[in-house]
């Protein structure tokens, strides 16, 4: 699971639960790739991308040095924010590991890059 | 035959270890898949060469991921069987996967996502699989779940097997109840192999459905096929023979009588003249 889904992920679909955002991430196992860099794409991801809730993934995931705490003026045209910011959406990936919903603490167990979203009967 | 593959099973059991491999190793599916897919993405009408981040709904292993991938998208993946799944991973797509129950609703942010496409996946939701799934509910869940996620103006293309005309209409009426715009694109109607449903679903309020392929769309075809008319009229000449009721028609069955040794009157310069027409 890169960086950019779990941006993106909520538990909202589990009854009682207002937002469900951001949730919580403890890795056990991570993964860095290389991907390719499209920064017309990512241009696009960081208008959608909640660049808090990014900062705290990384945190989470011991990777936070070198990510910027805030989105620049003119990222559009900062190819070297660019390129950080497509470090962490795009290449680091979540391979083991639980995501943790922020209301019930609800765990959703991340296998083999895989998040399991499925939820119980009585949770839905 | 077996019948259709959603009354046999679930879907994360019909698509066990065992069906996943042999889906994705039928080149003859591949082949589908891969049409099905490019169509969808046709479909979908996105800005021209511009990368986009599309949801692959009922992603499986990742066959309809993979035009998404060629045509330069970032796809994140959702499906209910891990056995596809792990077929998906084992093959390196590149996009993202989930394991999810699509009737549960999909657990994404507003305005997430540029698209969505859909191959062979929605008719999986029309069926309550347990006992307490309420199959229009679970539409519902999903359809408002999914126009959530989408950012304003994108679509949704599906594309799918519906059973019968009243699961076309349950589907249709939860989307609509969601609020998507849109509506079916039928290619090739007339063929029963080559027919192919797509649902196309807009965000943006009402807007012309695409063109489907394989249907005379020329706004001055004729609905009769030409030369028709010319075609009745040969038909009444009786090719070959005169033309009945004829003074030649009647000599030629008067002979045909005294050929079968009937009594027949002899010809006269009377014969098959024209009569005055009655007036009592």
């Amino acid at each position: 699971m890169k960086l950019l889904t779990h941006n993106i992920l909520t538990s909202k679909c589990l009854k009682g639960v207002t937002v469900g955002y951001p949730l919580g991430i403890v890795a056990k196992e991570i993964k860095v790739n290389e991907v390719e860099f499209n920064p017309e794409f990512i241009s696009r991801m960081i208008q959608k991308v909640d660049w808090p809730a990014l900062c705290k993934a990384a945190e989470n995931l011991g990777h936070i040095d070198d990510l910027p705490s805030a989105v620049v003026d003119d990222y559009e045209n900062n190819e070297e924010f660019l390129k950080k910011a497509h470090h962490f959406l795009m290449e680091i990936e979540v391979i083991n590991g639980d995501l943790i919903c922020p209301e019930t603490g609800r765990k959703f167990p991340v296998t083999d890059g895989i998040p399991n979203m499925l939820a119980n009967e009585d949770e839905v | 035959m077996s019948g259709r593959p959603e009354h046999q099973a679930p879907p994360e059991i019909f698509y066990g270890e065992d069906e996943a491999r042999k889906y994705t190793r039928n080149t003859r599916m591949i082949e589908i898949q891969l049409v099905m897919s490019e169509r969808a993405v046709e479909l979908l009408c996105l800005p021209e060469n511009q990368p986009c981040h599309i949801i692959d709904i009922g992603c499986g292993s990742g066959l309809s991921g993979e035009t998404l991938t060629e045509q330069g998208h970032i796809w994140t993946g959702v499906d209910i069987s891990s056995a596809m799944l792990g077929v998906a991973k084992e093959r390196e797509v590149e996009g993202d996967l989930l394991l999810g129950d699509l009737g549960q609703g999909l657990p994404f942010r507003a305005g997430a996502f540029d698209g969505a496409i859909s191959i062979s996946a929605l008719q999986w939701l029309c069926n309550a699989d347990q006992k307490s799934h309420n199959p229009a509910k679970r539409l519902y869940t999903f359809f408002s779940s999914l126009y959530g996620c989408l950012s304003r103006g994108s679509r949704a293309v599906f594309q799918f097997y519906p059973e019968n005309s009243s699961q076309v209409e349950l589907i249709t009426s939860q989307a609509m109840k969601a609020g998507f715009t849109g509506g079916l694109v039928v290619d090739y109607p007339n063929s029963t192999k080559a027919k192919k449903f797509f649902l196309c679903l807009m965000t943006g309020g009402q807007q012309t459905l695409p063109t489907a392929l394989g249907v005379d769309s020329r706004e001055d075809a004729p609905n009769c096929v030409a030369f028709s008319q010319k075609r009745d009229r040969m038909k009444q000449l009786r090719a070959g023979k005169a033309p009945k009721k004829s003074r030649d028609w009647i000599l030629e069955k008067k002979e045909r009588r005294r050929r079968q040794g009937k009594e027949t009157r002899d010809d006269s310069k009377f014969t098959g003249r024209k009569r005055q027409s009655h007036v009592w």
